[in-house]
């Protein structure tokens, strides 16, 4: 995968999942201010990334630092890369 | 203590008729069955009965996601309900948030579907792996009542009894105590429950579900009937918005009607066996606290489900207290048996027949069981102005439940 393509998947995830609007998914968008994701939202959106990406993320560390969709996209890209 | 009085000012329906309380009240008085036959039910091994009363599709996403994911059908149905009470009231919004509103709505059991969903994914896994962190909210045994709560924004009291047949009419009672005592102003009181398979099976188990009419679903269930065969199961949610008088006439709510007695009892004889002296005893209840004498009583709103034991049963207890003059009649047979949302429902259509002067017939009830003669059933809509009628609910576990409704006298 791209890694363009890693995140449009990631975006089309949480899309379809908390039925966000695509406009809104900017890489500097607050995942709790600007998309409305609070804490539970926030366990959804690893198992449903886990699903997409067919690998654990949930126990990771850096997680917890994730603020922006954008942070996201780099976590994600980050563990394909390592994966390799 | 001053006791206060206390009144009905909104009431909210999804039954399997559908949307809205005037759905539910035409349905009725136009002697519809809601009960169909279910192929899904084809699909469990040992199951014999093949029928249900179902709500028609309703689109949850109408509530917003941020409420809903936290919701199964049943939170969905109860909200619904809850809206349009509160439509019909028009309560100020300072009442949602100064403590005083509150919430009593339960259900039989957290949400049976997400739980079955739940367990198929645990016990194929034995791992936690993949849970999802709502999954919990839609189980939890207080679902519906919270899920009301912090969809409407309404802070006050919260509680969920669970006492199967009799949860909302207990949920209306309690409700109408804490009002009279002042501990409230207005409750949301109700139940809910939605159909899973499992629900027709805990009575077919018992051999207290219909299984003889899988061909003709409209034919059953057939309360108090000669022929009938037991419980066909249904879903939905009532809700009524109890109120203060006083608080009702200052703001000039719409008065639908008034509670003035509440009773409930325990029957310790036998946890599933129907007892008609602890239903007699909790009819007579209901009555002292009302203040009032059994030849008050205009029309009796039974519970009868169609079952052998319990149709006699309530018969008998009935006979007893009220003689044999004293219309009685069943919605079970239009319905089926909607579980934690009968007693609700089945108020609400009793104050809607309080409204029209007219009086619902049990469906399906073509011969009288000779051990069900012993009182006088409604077999056709009658006329007549009901001025304060009983309602019965009584549930597997010993919870019998009765309360006493009053036409109100408007100044």
């Amino acid at each position: 995968m791209t890694d363009q393509e890693i995140m449009t998947l990631i975006d089309t995830t949480l899309v379809n999942e908390f039925e966000l609007n695509i406009d809104d998914m900017a890489a500097e968008a607050s995942l709790k201010d600007d998309l409305g994701l609070d804490s539970l939202d926030r366990v959804d959106m690893v198992i449903v990334l886990e699903k997409a990406f067919g690998f654990k993320m949930g126990e990771e560390e850096a997680i917890k630092a994730i603020r922006t969709l954008g942070d996201i996209h780099a976590f994600v890209i980050s563990k394909k890369q390592q994966m390799h | 203590m001053q006791v206060r009085r206390v009144v009905i000012s909104g009431m909210g329906s999804i039954s399997p008729f559908g949307r809205g309380v005037e759905t539910l009240v035409e349905s009725l008085f136009d002697m519809k069955s809601a009960v169909v036959n279910v192929p899904a039910l084809n699909d469990l091994g040992g199951l014999r009965p093949r029928v249900a009363a179902l709500v028609p599709y309703i689109d949850p996403k109408e509530i917003p996601r941020k409420f809903r994911r936290s919701m199964s059908p049943m939170s969905v149905f109860a909200t619904l309900a809850c809206q349009e009470a509160l439509g019909q009231s028009s309560p100020p919004v300072e009442y949602f948030t100064n403590g005083r509103m509150g919430i009593i709505i339960g259900s039989t059991v957290g949400s049976p579907i997400v739980t079955e969903e739940f367990f198929r994914g645990f016990l194929a896994s034995h791992s936690t792996e993949g849970m999802r962190a709502t999954t919990f909210f839609q189980i939890m045994n207080h679902s519906c009542a919270s899920n009301v709560a912090q969809t409407l924004g309404i802070n006050g009291r919260i509680l969920a009894p669970s006492s199967a047949c009799s949860t909302s009419c207990q949920a209306i009672g309690y409700g109408f105590e804490m009002i009279a005592f002042g501990k409230q102003d207005m409750m949301l009181c109700g139940g809910a429950d939605e159909f899973h398979p499992l629900s027709s099976a805990i009575f077919d188990i018992m051999s207290a579900a219909s299984v003889a009419y899988n061909d003709a679903p409209h034919l059953t269930p057939r309360p108090f009937d000669l022929n009938r065969d037991g419980v066909v199961c249904s879903e939905g949610s009532g809700i009524v918005l109890l109120e203060s008088l006083d608080s009702a006439k200052m703001r000039g709510a719409p008065i639908l009607a008034e509670i003035v007695g509440y009773a409930t009892r325990t029957d310790t004889s036998n946890i599933a066996d129907p007892n008609s002296d602890s239903m007699e005893a909790c009819i007579r209840d209901a009555l002292q606290d009302a203040g009032i004498n059994a030849d008050r009583i205009d029309y009796v709103n039974a519970h009868a489900t169609g079952t052998i034991q319990g149709d006699i049963a309530e018969a008998a207890a009935l006979n007893r207290v009220f003689g044999d003059n004293v219309p009685v009649s069943s919605l079970k047979g239009h319905l089926g048996h909607t579980m934690a949302a009968c007693g609700a429902l089945e108020t609400i259509a009793s104050i809607a027949m309080i409204g029209k002067g007219a009086i619902v017939p049990t469906l399906n009830l073509e011969t009288i069981d000779p051990l069900c003669a012993n009182i006088r059933h409604v077999r056709s809509v009658e006329h007549l102005s009901v001025q304060t009628l009983v309602k019965n609910n009584f549930a597997l576990g010993g919870v019998n439940t009765s309360i006493v409704i009053r036409r109100y006298e408007h100044d």
